[in-house]
Protein backbone atom coordinates (compact mmCIF):
# COMPACT_ATOMS: atom_id res chain seq x y z
CA UNK A 1 0.00 0.00 0.00
CA UNK A 2 0.87 3.15 -0.55
CA UNK A 3 2.71 5.15 2.54
CA UNK A 4 1.47 8.71 3.09
CA UNK A 5 3.32 11.30 3.53
CA UNK A 6 2.87 13.48 6.73
CA UNK A 7 2.80 17.16 6.79
CA UNK A 8 4.39 18.14 10.30
CA UNK A 9 4.29 21.95 9.60
CA UNK A 10 0.65 21.47 8.92
CA UNK A 11 0.02 18.82 11.66
CA UNK A 12 1.80 20.85 14.12
CA UNK A 13 -0.31 23.94 13.20
CA UNK A 14 -3.84 21.90 13.64
CA UNK A 15 -2.34 20.55 16.91
CA UNK A 16 -2.12 24.57 17.90
CA UNK A 17 -5.44 25.79 16.63
CA UNK A 18 -7.72 22.96 17.77
CA UNK A 19 -9.19 23.76 20.94
CA UNK A 20 -8.63 21.44 24.07
CA UNK A 21 -10.97 19.69 25.80
CA UNK A 22 -11.29 21.30 28.82
CA UNK A 23 -9.57 19.31 31.51
CA UNK A 24 -10.27 21.10 34.80
CA UNK A 25 -13.69 21.82 34.19
CA UNK A 26 -13.98 17.90 32.76
CA UNK A 27 -12.53 16.94 35.97
CA UNK A 28 -14.23 19.36 38.71
CA UNK A 29 -17.84 17.94 36.86
CA UNK A 30 -16.32 14.42 37.22
CA UNK A 31 -15.82 14.86 41.16
CA UNK A 32 -19.11 16.63 41.70
CA UNK A 33 -21.56 13.95 39.93
CA UNK A 34 -18.85 10.96 40.72
CA UNK A 35 -19.34 12.00 44.54
CA UNK A 36 -22.84 12.98 44.59
CA UNK A 37 -23.36 9.53 43.47
CA UNK A 38 -20.94 7.28 45.79
CA UNK A 39 -22.24 9.65 48.33
CA UNK A 40 -25.69 9.21 47.74
CA UNK A 41 -25.22 5.62 47.43
CA UNK A 42 -23.18 5.62 50.89
CA UNK A 43 -26.29 7.11 52.32
CA UNK A 44 -28.86 4.43 51.24
CA UNK A 45 -26.27 1.74 52.18
CA UNK A 46 -25.88 3.03 55.91
CA UNK A 47 -29.54 2.96 55.96
CA UNK A 48 -30.21 -0.65 54.78
CA UNK A 49 -27.10 -1.88 57.14
CA UNK A 50 -29.41 -0.77 59.83
CA UNK A 51 -32.49 -2.87 58.02
CA UNK A 52 -30.11 -6.28 57.71
CA UNK A 53 -26.75 -5.70 58.80
CA UNK A 54 -25.64 -7.82 56.17
CA UNK A 55 -22.49 -6.05 54.17
CA UNK A 56 -22.45 -8.39 51.15
CA UNK A 57 -25.84 -8.07 50.90
CA UNK A 58 -26.22 -4.39 51.21
CA UNK A 59 -23.19 -3.78 48.84
CA UNK A 60 -25.01 -6.11 46.16
CA UNK A 61 -28.52 -4.16 46.71
CA UNK A 62 -26.83 -1.13 46.07
CA UNK A 63 -25.22 -2.12 42.59
CA UNK A 64 -28.12 -3.69 41.53
CA UNK A 65 -30.12 -0.43 42.43
CA UNK A 66 -27.76 0.96 40.34
CA UNK A 67 -27.38 -0.75 37.38
CA UNK A 68 -31.27 -0.40 37.22
CA UNK A 69 -31.50 3.64 37.60
CA UNK A 70 -28.73 3.59 34.51
CA UNK A 71 -30.56 1.22 32.47
CA UNK A 72 -34.03 2.94 32.78
CA UNK A 73 -31.90 6.69 32.50
CA UNK A 74 -30.76 5.70 29.00
CA UNK A 75 -33.63 3.68 27.77
CA UNK A 76 -35.82 6.64 28.47
CA UNK A 77 -32.48 8.82 27.03
CA UNK A 78 -31.66 10.64 29.72
CA UNK A 79 -28.63 9.20 30.57
CA UNK A 80 -26.26 10.39 27.74
CA UNK A 81 -27.68 14.21 28.53
CA UNK A 82 -26.28 14.09 32.16
CA UNK A 83 -23.18 12.09 31.13
CA UNK A 84 -22.19 14.58 29.01
CA UNK A 85 -22.03 16.81 31.45
CA UNK A 86 -20.64 14.06 33.98
CA UNK A 87 -18.13 12.23 32.08
CA UNK A 88 -16.22 10.05 34.27
CA UNK A 89 -17.87 10.94 37.33
CA UNK A 90 -20.78 8.94 35.83
CA UNK A 91 -18.65 6.13 33.63
CA UNK A 92 -16.14 5.05 36.55
CA UNK A 93 -19.00 4.14 39.02
CA UNK A 94 -20.99 0.95 37.78
CA UNK A 95 -23.25 3.18 36.30
CA UNK A 96 -20.85 3.80 32.86
CA UNK A 97 -21.18 -0.01 32.55
CA UNK A 98 -24.59 -0.66 32.72
CA UNK A 99 -24.95 2.68 30.04
CA UNK A 100 -22.34 0.57 28.11
CA UNK A 101 -24.27 -2.72 27.71
CA UNK A 102 -28.04 -0.70 27.20
CA UNK A 103 -26.76 1.59 24.98
CA UNK A 104 -25.81 -0.66 22.11
CA UNK A 105 -28.54 -3.10 22.78
CA UNK A 106 -31.38 -0.55 21.87
CA UNK A 107 -29.20 1.03 19.32
CA UNK A 108 -29.08 -2.51 17.42
CA UNK A 109 -32.51 -3.54 18.81
CA UNK A 110 -33.55 -3.19 14.89
CA UNK A 111 -30.96 -5.70 13.78
CA UNK A 112 -33.06 -8.28 16.16
CA UNK A 113 -32.90 -10.15 18.78
CA UNK A 114 -30.02 -12.61 18.16
CA UNK A 115 -27.81 -11.02 15.91
CA UNK A 116 -28.72 -7.12 16.63
CA UNK A 117 -29.46 -7.00 20.48
CA UNK A 118 -27.46 -9.74 22.29
CA UNK A 119 -24.84 -9.81 19.82
CA UNK A 120 -23.86 -5.63 19.80
CA UNK A 121 -24.69 -5.66 23.88
CA UNK A 122 -21.12 -5.99 24.69
CA UNK A 123 -19.38 -4.33 21.92
CA UNK A 124 -18.53 -1.38 24.24
CA UNK A 125 -18.66 -3.28 27.53
CA UNK A 126 -16.41 -6.38 25.88
CA UNK A 127 -12.92 -4.28 26.88
CA UNK A 128 -14.29 -4.01 30.57
CA UNK A 129 -15.00 -7.63 30.77
CA UNK A 130 -11.60 -9.20 29.13
CA UNK A 131 -9.37 -6.87 30.80
CA UNK A 132 -11.26 -7.19 34.42
CA UNK A 133 -11.47 -10.86 34.51
CA UNK A 134 -7.98 -10.71 32.95
CA UNK A 135 -6.31 -8.48 35.49
CA UNK A 136 -9.14 -9.93 38.35
CA UNK A 137 -7.06 -13.62 37.84
CA UNK A 138 -3.88 -12.31 37.42
CA UNK A 139 -4.37 -10.62 41.13
CA UNK A 140 -6.09 -13.89 42.55
CA UNK A 141 -2.47 -15.84 41.70
CA UNK A 142 -0.24 -13.16 43.21
CA UNK A 143 -2.82 -12.92 46.01
CA UNK A 144 -2.54 -16.82 46.29
CA UNK A 145 1.13 -17.48 46.24
CA UNK A 146 2.78 -14.29 47.30
CA UNK A 147 0.52 -12.81 49.62
CA UNK A 148 -1.83 -15.08 51.66
CA UNK B 1 -19.34 19.62 -25.94
CA UNK B 2 -16.70 19.25 -23.33
CA UNK B 3 -13.54 20.69 -23.20
CA UNK B 4 -11.05 19.34 -21.16
CA UNK B 5 -8.78 22.04 -19.95
CA UNK B 6 -6.87 19.96 -17.08
CA UNK B 7 -8.51 19.36 -14.19
CA UNK B 8 -11.63 22.09 -14.46
CA UNK B 9 -14.66 21.11 -17.29
CA UNK B 10 -15.80 24.07 -18.84
CA UNK B 11 -19.89 22.75 -19.61
CA UNK B 12 -20.20 24.80 -22.73
CA UNK B 13 -24.26 24.40 -22.84
CA UNK B 14 -24.49 25.89 -18.95
CA UNK B 15 -26.78 23.21 -17.84
CA UNK B 16 -29.26 25.02 -15.54
CA UNK B 17 -30.71 23.96 -12.54
CA UNK B 18 -34.31 23.67 -12.19
CA UNK B 19 -35.66 22.66 -9.08
CA UNK B 20 -34.06 21.82 -5.72
CA UNK B 21 -35.30 21.10 -1.88
CA UNK B 22 -34.37 20.43 1.18
CA UNK B 23 -35.66 18.14 3.90
CA UNK B 24 -34.39 18.00 7.82
CA UNK B 25 -34.83 16.95 11.00
CA UNK B 26 -36.26 18.94 14.15
CA UNK B 27 -32.54 20.26 15.21
CA UNK B 28 -32.04 22.05 11.84
CA UNK B 29 -35.46 23.40 12.07
CA UNK B 30 -35.00 25.25 14.84
CA UNK B 31 -31.56 26.46 13.47
CA UNK B 32 -30.94 30.10 11.53
CA UNK B 33 -32.08 28.29 8.32
CA UNK B 34 -35.38 26.80 9.81
CA UNK B 35 -37.51 29.06 7.75
CA UNK B 36 -35.92 28.56 4.48
CA UNK B 37 -36.50 24.84 3.89
CA UNK B 38 -38.82 22.63 2.34
CA UNK B 39 -40.32 20.77 4.69
CA UNK B 40 -38.82 20.37 8.45
CA UNK B 41 -39.60 17.03 10.57
CA UNK B 42 -40.75 17.21 13.87
CA UNK B 43 -39.33 14.16 14.80
CA UNK B 44 -36.19 12.47 13.70
CA UNK B 45 -37.47 8.75 13.47
CA UNK B 46 -39.38 9.95 10.32
CA UNK B 47 -42.13 7.62 11.34
CA UNK B 48 -40.10 4.54 10.19
CA UNK B 49 -38.49 1.33 11.59
CA UNK B 50 -34.90 2.34 11.85
CA UNK B 51 -32.59 5.01 11.64
CA UNK B 52 -31.24 3.57 8.15
CA UNK B 53 -34.83 3.78 6.86
CA UNK B 54 -35.56 7.32 8.06
CA UNK B 55 -32.25 8.56 6.26
CA UNK B 56 -33.85 6.78 3.20
CA UNK B 57 -37.04 8.53 3.34
CA UNK B 58 -35.37 11.79 3.77
CA UNK B 59 -33.86 11.36 0.29
CA UNK B 60 -36.98 9.69 -0.97
CA UNK B 61 -38.71 13.11 -0.08
CA UNK B 62 -36.39 15.14 -0.90
CA UNK B 63 -36.42 13.87 -4.49
CA UNK B 64 -39.74 13.68 -4.90
CA UNK B 65 -40.56 17.36 -3.77
CA UNK B 66 -38.29 18.23 -6.00
CA UNK B 67 -39.81 16.77 -8.85
CA UNK B 68 -43.00 18.00 -7.86
CA UNK B 69 -41.36 21.60 -7.90
CA UNK B 70 -40.16 21.08 -11.42
CA UNK B 71 -42.99 19.40 -11.98
CA UNK B 72 -41.38 16.24 -13.76
CA UNK B 73 -42.59 12.47 -13.79
CA UNK B 74 -40.13 9.86 -12.68
CA UNK B 75 -40.14 8.31 -15.91
CA UNK B 76 -38.49 11.92 -17.39
CA UNK B 77 -35.54 11.83 -15.56
CA UNK B 78 -32.85 10.37 -17.42
CA UNK B 79 -30.48 9.39 -14.60
CA UNK B 80 -30.15 9.57 -10.78
CA UNK B 81 -26.76 10.34 -8.87
CA UNK B 82 -27.23 10.10 -5.42
CA UNK B 83 -25.16 9.16 -2.28
CA UNK B 84 -24.90 9.00 1.62
CA UNK B 85 -22.96 8.03 4.24
CA UNK B 86 -24.13 4.63 4.99
CA UNK B 87 -22.26 1.20 4.21
CA UNK B 88 -22.46 0.97 0.39
CA UNK B 89 -24.37 3.46 0.15
CA UNK B 90 -28.01 2.00 0.79
CA UNK B 91 -30.40 5.34 1.94
CA UNK B 92 -29.54 6.38 -1.72
CA UNK B 93 -30.56 2.93 -3.27
CA UNK B 94 -33.48 1.98 -0.74
CA UNK B 95 -34.53 5.61 -1.40
CA UNK B 96 -34.55 4.76 -5.10
CA UNK B 97 -35.48 1.28 -5.65
CA UNK B 98 -38.86 2.01 -7.32
CA UNK B 99 -38.27 4.36 -8.93
CA UNK B 100 -37.47 3.29 -12.73
CA UNK B 101 -34.63 5.75 -13.25
CA UNK B 102 -30.79 4.90 -14.34
CA UNK B 103 -29.56 5.01 -11.10
CA UNK B 104 -26.22 5.70 -10.23
CA UNK B 105 -24.87 5.60 -6.40
CA UNK B 106 -22.48 7.92 -5.00
CA UNK B 107 -19.96 7.99 -2.30
CA UNK B 108 -17.36 11.26 -1.40
CA UNK B 109 -18.40 11.31 2.34
CA UNK B 110 -19.36 14.74 3.12
CA UNK B 111 -18.12 16.48 -0.50
CA UNK B 112 -21.02 14.29 -2.29
CA UNK B 113 -23.87 17.01 -2.72
CA UNK B 114 -20.97 18.84 -4.90
CA UNK B 115 -19.77 15.64 -6.50
CA UNK B 116 -23.40 14.37 -7.65
CA UNK B 117 -24.39 18.10 -8.93
CA UNK B 118 -20.52 18.40 -10.94
CA UNK B 119 -21.36 15.01 -12.81
CA UNK B 120 -25.20 15.24 -13.50
CA UNK B 121 -24.03 18.67 -14.56
CA UNK B 122 -21.85 17.31 -17.00
CA UNK B 123 -24.13 14.55 -18.03
CA UNK B 124 -26.98 16.88 -18.99
CA UNK B 125 -24.08 18.69 -20.85
CA UNK B 126 -22.75 16.13 -22.57
CA UNK B 127 -26.21 15.84 -23.91
CA UNK B 128 -26.56 12.18 -22.84
CA UNK B 129 -30.02 13.20 -20.09
CA UNK B 130 -32.37 15.88 -20.82
CA UNK B 131 -33.43 16.11 -17.43
CA UNK B 132 -30.79 14.39 -14.09
CA UNK B 133 -31.16 14.81 -11.00
CA UNK B 134 -28.69 14.96 -8.09
CA UNK B 135 -29.54 14.33 -4.33
CA UNK B 136 -28.23 13.06 -0.70
CA UNK B 137 -29.30 12.53 2.73
CA UNK B 138 -27.47 11.72 5.75
CA UNK B 139 -28.89 11.46 9.65
CA UNK B 140 -27.31 12.02 12.58
CA UNK B 141 -28.23 9.04 14.81
CA UNK B 142 -27.30 6.37 11.44
CA UNK B 143 -24.16 8.31 11.40
CA UNK B 144 -23.70 7.67 15.23
CA UNK B 145 -24.71 4.26 14.64
CA UNK B 146 -22.33 3.27 12.04
CA UNK B 147 -18.91 6.00 12.74
CA UNK B 148 -19.50 6.71 16.31
CA UNK B 149 -21.25 5.06 19.60
CA UNK B 150 -24.39 4.18 20.13
CA UNK B 151 -27.08 6.92 20.13
CA UNK B 152 -27.75 6.45 24.10
CA UNK B 153 -23.85 6.02 24.90
CA UNK B 154 -22.94 8.73 27.89
CA UNK B 155 -19.69 10.12 26.70
CA UNK B 156 -18.13 13.55 26.17
CA UNK B 157 -17.91 15.49 22.34
CA UNK B 158 -14.39 17.47 21.81
CA UNK B 159 -14.69 20.53 20.95
CA UNK B 160 -13.52 20.19 17.55
CA UNK B 161 -16.18 17.65 17.06
CA UNK B 162 -19.31 18.51 14.58
CA UNK B 163 -22.67 17.39 14.56
CA UNK B 164 -24.09 15.56 11.42
CA UNK B 165 -26.87 17.18 9.67
CA UNK B 166 -30.10 15.26 9.70
CA UNK B 167 -31.64 15.95 6.01
CA UNK B 168 -31.45 15.18 2.61
CA UNK B 169 -31.56 17.46 -0.79
CA UNK B 170 -32.00 16.89 -4.46
CA UNK B 171 -31.46 19.15 -7.18
CA UNK B 172 -32.61 18.31 -10.74
CA UNK B 173 -30.52 19.62 -13.76
CA UNK B 174 -31.47 20.37 -16.77
CA UNK B 175 -30.55 22.12 -20.17
CA UNK B 176 -30.13 25.57 -20.08
CA UNK B 177 -33.10 27.72 -19.89
CA UNK B 178 -33.56 31.35 -19.81
CA UNK B 179 -33.87 33.06 -15.92
CA UNK B 180 -32.29 30.03 -13.98
CA UNK B 181 -29.14 29.50 -12.07
CA UNK B 182 -26.89 27.01 -14.12
CA UNK B 183 -23.13 25.58 -14.09
CA UNK B 184 -20.02 26.35 -15.96
CA UNK B 185 -17.48 24.92 -14.88
CA UNK B 186 -16.95 21.54 -12.57
CA UNK B 187 -13.47 20.58 -10.96
CA UNK B 188 -13.07 16.89 -9.40
CA UNK B 189 -10.81 17.22 -6.62
CA UNK B 190 -7.67 15.20 -6.27
CA UNK B 191 -7.37 13.43 -2.83
CA UNK B 192 -5.10 14.90 -0.55
CA UNK B 193 -4.24 13.41 3.05
CA UNK B 194 -1.56 15.66 4.69
CA UNK B 195 -1.71 13.22 8.17
CA UNK B 196 -4.59 14.13 9.97
CA UNK B 197 -5.78 11.18 12.47
CA UNK B 198 -8.11 12.51 14.74
CA UNK B 199 -11.70 11.64 13.70
CA UNK B 200 -13.27 13.72 15.81
CA UNK B 201 -11.74 16.91 13.70
CA UNK B 202 -12.39 16.69 10.39
CA UNK B 203 -12.55 20.56 9.38
CA UNK B 204 -8.70 19.87 10.22
CA UNK B 205 -8.18 17.27 7.86
CA UNK B 206 -10.65 18.21 4.46
CA UNK B 207 -9.19 22.12 4.79
CA UNK B 208 -6.36 21.32 2.97
CA UNK B 209 -7.81 19.62 -0.24
CA UNK B 210 -10.42 22.57 -0.46
CA UNK B 211 -7.54 24.47 -0.51
CA UNK B 212 -6.15 22.58 -2.94
CA UNK B 213 -8.95 22.29 -5.21
CA UNK B 214 -9.87 26.12 -4.88
CA UNK B 215 -6.19 27.07 -5.73
CA UNK B 216 -5.74 24.67 -8.63
CA UNK B 217 -9.48 25.99 -9.87
CA UNK B 218 -8.36 29.96 -9.69
CA UNK B 219 -4.79 28.80 -11.17
CA UNK B 220 -7.09 26.66 -14.44
CA UNK B 221 -9.53 29.10 -14.78
CA UNK B 222 -7.50 32.60 -14.73
CA UNK B 223 -9.96 33.67 -12.10
CA UNK B 224 -9.27 35.07 -8.32
CA UNK B 225 -11.13 35.28 -5.07
CA UNK B 226 -12.80 38.71 -6.25
CA UNK B 227 -14.26 37.19 -9.46
CA UNK B 228 -16.96 35.17 -7.02
CA UNK B 229 -19.55 36.87 -4.75
CA UNK B 230 -19.46 33.53 -2.44
CA UNK B 231 -16.63 30.56 -1.88
CA UNK B 232 -18.75 28.48 -0.29
CA UNK B 233 -17.31 25.25 1.82
CA UNK B 234 -19.36 22.27 2.22
CA UNK B 235 -18.83 21.38 6.42
CA UNK B 236 -15.47 22.35 7.26
CA UNK B 237 -16.82 24.03 9.97
CA UNK B 238 -15.08 26.58 12.46
CA UNK B 239 -11.82 25.28 13.14
CA UNK B 240 -11.78 24.06 9.56
CA UNK B 241 -12.32 27.38 7.92
CA UNK B 242 -10.18 29.10 10.09
CA UNK B 243 -7.43 26.53 9.19
CA UNK B 244 -8.51 26.73 5.09
CA UNK B 245 -7.78 30.19 4.81
CA UNK B 246 -4.61 30.71 6.57
CA UNK B 247 -3.34 27.66 4.38
CA UNK B 248 -4.76 29.20 1.16
CA UNK B 249 -3.15 32.82 2.24
CA UNK B 250 0.35 31.48 3.59
CA UNK B 251 0.70 28.52 0.47
CA UNK B 252 -1.00 29.87 -2.18
CA UNK B 253 -1.26 33.65 -1.96
CA UNK B 254 -4.89 33.20 -1.99
CA UNK B 255 -7.23 35.69 0.45
CA UNK B 256 -10.40 34.14 0.43
CA UNK B 257 -11.63 35.71 3.85
CA UNK B 258 -14.05 38.55 2.45
CA UNK B 259 -15.97 36.00 0.55
CA UNK B 260 -15.89 33.15 2.50
CA UNK B 261 -18.61 31.27 4.06
CA UNK B 262 -19.14 27.31 5.22
CA UNK B 263 -22.37 25.46 5.62
CA UNK B 264 -20.99 23.58 8.65
CA UNK B 265 -20.80 27.46 10.27
CA UNK B 266 -24.51 28.48 9.08
CA UNK B 267 -26.72 25.56 9.41
CA UNK B 268 -26.60 25.77 13.39
CA UNK B 269 -26.67 28.22 15.92
CA UNK B 270 -23.13 27.25 17.22
CA UNK B 271 -23.59 28.93 20.77
CA UNK B 272 -27.42 28.06 21.06
CA UNK B 273 -27.38 24.51 19.70
CA UNK B 274 -24.28 23.18 21.85
CA UNK B 275 -22.98 21.36 18.01
CA UNK B 276 -18.98 22.45 18.88
CA UNK B 277 -17.63 23.23 15.30
CA UNK B 278 -20.72 23.01 13.09
CA UNK B 279 -22.34 20.53 11.00
CA UNK B 280 -21.30 17.83 8.95
CA UNK B 281 -22.36 15.23 6.85
CA UNK B 282 -23.70 15.00 3.30
CA UNK B 283 -27.04 17.34 3.83
CA UNK B 284 -25.16 19.78 5.07
CA UNK B 285 -23.85 21.24 2.29
CA UNK B 286 -26.93 20.10 0.27
CA UNK B 287 -29.71 21.67 2.47
CA UNK B 288 -28.02 25.15 2.69
CA UNK B 289 -27.52 25.64 -1.08
CA UNK B 290 -30.99 24.44 -1.69
CA UNK B 291 -32.56 26.61 0.80
CA UNK B 292 -30.43 29.64 1.09
CA UNK B 293 -27.81 30.21 -1.45
CA UNK B 294 -30.41 29.14 -4.04
CA UNK B 295 -33.25 31.31 -2.76
CA UNK B 296 -30.04 34.48 -2.60
CA UNK B 297 -28.94 33.08 -6.58
CA UNK B 298 -32.02 33.23 -7.60
CA UNK B 299 -32.78 36.87 -6.09
CA UNK B 300 -29.65 37.90 -8.08
CA UNK B 301 -28.54 38.64 -4.34
CA UNK B 302 -25.58 36.19 -5.39
CA UNK B 303 -23.81 36.56 -8.86
CA UNK B 304 -21.49 33.90 -8.40
CA UNK B 305 -21.26 31.05 -6.26
CA UNK B 306 -18.06 28.87 -6.00
CA UNK B 307 -19.65 25.93 -4.24
CA UNK B 308 -16.81 23.67 -2.31
CA UNK B 309 -18.28 20.51 -1.03
CA UNK B 310 -15.44 18.38 0.96
CA UNK B 311 -15.39 14.88 2.64
CA UNK B 312 -13.16 12.92 4.59
CA UNK B 313 -13.34 9.50 3.19
CA UNK B 314 -12.28 6.98 6.15
CA UNK B 315 -13.70 4.59 7.74
CA UNK B 316 -13.93 3.60 11.09
CA UNK B 317 -11.93 0.40 10.23
CA UNK B 318 -9.22 2.21 8.68
CA UNK B 319 -9.36 4.92 11.87
CA UNK B 320 -9.20 1.95 14.25
CA UNK B 321 -6.24 0.61 11.99
CA UNK B 322 -4.24 4.23 12.72
CA UNK B 323 -4.68 5.00 9.55
CA UNK B 324 -4.80 9.29 8.32
CA UNK B 325 -7.61 10.63 7.06
CA UNK B 326 -7.59 11.31 3.16
CA UNK B 327 -9.95 14.12 1.81
CA UNK B 328 -11.53 15.25 -1.45
CA UNK B 329 -12.94 18.50 -2.71
CA UNK B 330 -15.38 19.02 -5.38
CA UNK B 331 -15.74 22.15 -6.72
CA UNK B 332 -19.02 22.92 -8.40
CA UNK B 333 -19.55 27.37 -9.99
CA UNK B 334 -23.10 28.07 -10.15
CA UNK B 335 -24.04 31.62 -11.53
CA UNK B 336 -27.03 33.72 -11.21
CA UNK B 337 -29.06 34.17 -14.81
CA UNK B 338 -28.20 37.37 -14.53
CA UNK B 339 -24.32 36.71 -13.55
Amino acid sequence: MQKNKYDKKYIDKVNKQTPSTPVVKNCLCAFLFGGLLCAVAEVFYNYLMTKNNNETLTRMIISICLIVLTAILTGIGVYDKIAAVAGAGLSVPISGFANSVCSPAIEYAAEGHILGTSEKMFSLAGAVIVYGCSLASLYGMIYYFFIR
Amino acid sequence: MIEVKSSVIELKNKPCIISCSSVVGQNEGCGPLGHLFDHVYENDGIGQSSWENAESELLFQAKKIAMEKARLEINEIDVVMAGDLLNQCTASTYANRNSGSPFVGLFGACSTMALSLGLTSIFVDGGYADYALAAVSSHFCSAEKQFRYPLEYGCQRAPSSQRTVTGAGAFIVGKNESNRVYISRVLLGRIVDLGITDTSNMGAAMAPAAAESVSEFFKETKTSADDYSLILTGDLGKIGSELLKEYLYERKGIDISKNHSDCGKLIFDSERQNVNSGGSGCACSAVVLASLIMNKLKANALKKVLFVGTGALMSPLTSLQGETIPAVAHIVELNSFGG
